[in-house]
């Protein structure tokens, strides 16, 4: 289109504006990739060698002369699963409510914009109130519990939003068909609509479990920040109601109170990796997703042709 | 018959579990707010509301304490606006670039980009900013204030280095939803702008951005979001100090006072830091409404 031809009419004056301002929009894209680049290389540089076995599988000890973080990822564990063990089950149930039982109304609406809302508060806020409500007035303290009853409320709009989409995308069909065959509500959601929604739904987790991995503000608030590490079982299960530093909480000390820049730097590469991977994860799942369902409007389109026929 | 009433019973219960799932969020909301309002609001009478939020000098811990906020409420202001004018004209040009200019390949390498910069724990840029940032900003304070006496020199972390840190945490948010709205833009109006005699760049400034202007509005606001609701990265690159906000002064934000002192504050310090809270809580609730507002006109155009 704007191809300059040889032709009089169709040559045009190379607007001087026009290639400032494609520069402009190059140096803008580049400066993201870069940025991107730039981040990981230099993270990659001093954290890198920071990063071994022993640093993965050791606490930081003076006595032992041990530098590691591994208080730090079995927190970071224990919080992930406490967390979607409570938020997978509620998202879900608030999904499938909105999604097939709720009638358009005031009621929808309104759990629509709590949702909205939800995911538009900060996380220091959920922080503040964690501390408040379940750290103090329930009594649970700084705590592992605290930290995750409180991520629970900020991954439950990214669970329901993403089990809701996946069940608009389960054709109508598969609805009416159940029912024409006698089965209950209850029944179809279970057997046939929740196993169509399951890609949606494990994105919305991996999605939730990026964002606990990647949250600080929040939990050093009211997870707290030790590091020791569970020895027995026992001691891994009382852990739930002790005060537990994941990650980031680890990072944030190590780059301020702590100074000390190399385990910061070690915590970032692991970091990195780890929000990396999931990425990777939840845009194969997308593409499996959108697959399936191309295949499946494709089919929906050959029938509804046959049928005009 | 047995067997149809258990089935029943089923049925019933379920319906009722989801319809407790849905309405946990409402409650959520409703709980957080009344508390933020109930732990906010002692502070407020006890300091006095035109002292509190007018008060320019934070020393909580003084023999008479004072507790005015007004330069921190004035950072959150300032730090806020002035990355989103920094960020959105970068995010909004690298979103013309992916839905305009780029081929399939450049796109490619574009577009997993934000979506990595969206991903990185926000501890991770108050690292980089700390480490890079920080001793830059020091090189250039030190040429800007040579010989200056009243200057308080800050080692870099000042204002300028969170305002920059903010701006490219906003980035991929304010990218994503441009890109979303610059592709519903319906491809006649490109067509008939090119057709007039437009050339690329006049289409996309004058035709395509003015039509996606709704849509990039709200990714505007939801940077801002963003931006004022940061909190840890900000903390680590801001400096620290109560300063009113001028680009080499060690400041402190709405978000970075409770990271701060949150810790060891008690009392009426305590409770004077949970009215920040509030007053950070009001700030996101008037955005989230905004936010709906302008969804809904959106959806009333379609």
């Amino acid at each position: 289109m704007t191809k300059e031809g040889t032709l009089s009419l169709t040559t045009h004056r190379k607007r001087r504006s026009d290639s400032a301002l494609y520069a402009l929009i190059y140096l803008c894209a580049g400066f993201t990739v870069l940025l991107l680049a730039g981040i990981i290389i230099y993270v990659a540089v001093k954290g890198i060698g920071q990063v071994n076995w022993q640093f993965l599988t050791t606490v930081t000890s003076v006595l032992k002369g041990t530098v590691g973080i591994a208080g730090n990822i079995v927190n970071t564990l224990m919080i992930i699963v406490i967390t979607m063990l409570v938020a997978t089950p509620l998202g879900v149930g608030a999904a499938i409510y909105l999604n097939e039982y709720a009638k358009p109304g005031k009621l929808v609406n309104l759990i629509e914009y709590a949702t909205e809302t939800l995911s538009g508060i900060p996380s220091i806020i959920f922080g503040l109130f964690g501390m408040m409500f379940f750290g103090q007035t329930l009594g649970m303290g700084y705590s592992i519990l605290t930290g995750s009853l409180t991520m629970v409320l900020m991954v439950l709009p990214l669970v329901t939003r993403n089990t809701q989409e996946a069940l608009k995308t389960v054709p109508d069909s598969y609805r009416h068909g159940a029912v024409g065959l006698g089965a209950g509500k209850w029944y179809t959601i279970r057997t046939i609509l929740l196993p169509s929604a399951m890609p949606g739904i494990i994105t919305g987790v991996i999605l939730a479990i990026g964002r606990i991995i990647g949250e600080s503000a929040a939990l050093l608030f009211t997870a707290g920040s030790a590091k020791a590490l569970p020895k027995t079982f026992e001691q891994l299960f009382g852990k739930i109601f002790q005060s537990g530093g994941t990650l980031t909480t680890q990072l944030y000390l190590s780059a301020t109170s702590e100074g000390d820049f190399e385990t910061a730097f070690g915590i970032a590469v692991v970091l990195l990796i780890l929000v990396f991977l999931i990425n990777l994860g939840t845009k194969r799942l997308a593409a499996r997703f959108d697959n399936t369902r191309e295949r499946k409007t494709k089919k929906d389109k050959k029938l509804a042709g046959a049928s005009e026929e | 018959m047995n067997r149809k009433a258990k089935k029943n019973v089923a049925e019933t219960t379920a319906q009722s579990i989801m319809t407790l799932c849905g309405v946990l969020a409402i409650f959520a909301v409703c709980s957080i707010t009344v508390y933020m309002i109930a732990k906010g609001t002692p502070a407020f009478s006890e300091v006095g509301v035109p002292e509190l939020l007018g008060g320019t000098v934070w020393k909580p811990t003084a023999a008479e304490p004072s507790y005015g906020i007004l330069p921190i409420i004035l950072t959150s202001i300032a730090g806020t606006a002035a990355s989103v004018l920094i960020g959105v004209p970068i995010a909004l040009l690298t979103a013309v670039f992916l839905t305009e200019i780029a081929d399939k390949k450049l796109a490619a390498v574009v577009q997993p980009a934000v979506e990595l910069l969206a991903a990185i724990p926000s501890v991770i840029y108050g690292l980089l900013g700390l480490m890079i940032l920080n001793p830059l900003m020091y090189k250039v304070e030190k040429i800007i204030f040579a010989g200056s006496e009243t200057h308080q020199f800050t080692g870099g972390s000042n204002m300028l280095s969170a305002v920059i840190v903010l701006a490219i945490m906003i980035l991929p948010t304010v990218v994503n939803v441009s890109v979303s709205s610059i592709r519903a833009v319906s491809p006649s109006l490109r067509a008939s702008s090119l057709a007039l005699g437009a050339s690329r760049i006049q289409t996309i400034f004058k035709v395509v951005i003015p039509a996606a202007k709704s849509g990039i509005m709200t990714g505007v606001v939801l940077g801002i979001g963003r931006a004022i609701g940061e909190a840890m990265a900000i903390n680590m690159v801001a400096g620290g100090s109560v300063n009113l906000p001028l680009p080499f002064n060690s400041v402190r934000f709405l978000t970075t006072q409770l990271v701060s002192e949150m810790g060891y504050a008690e009392g009426l310090h305590r409770q004077v830091l949970f009215s920040v809270g509030l007053v950070l809580f009001v700030f996101i609730m008037v955005i989230n409404l905004v936010l709906q507002k302008m969804r809904k006109k959106a959806i009333d155009h379609d």
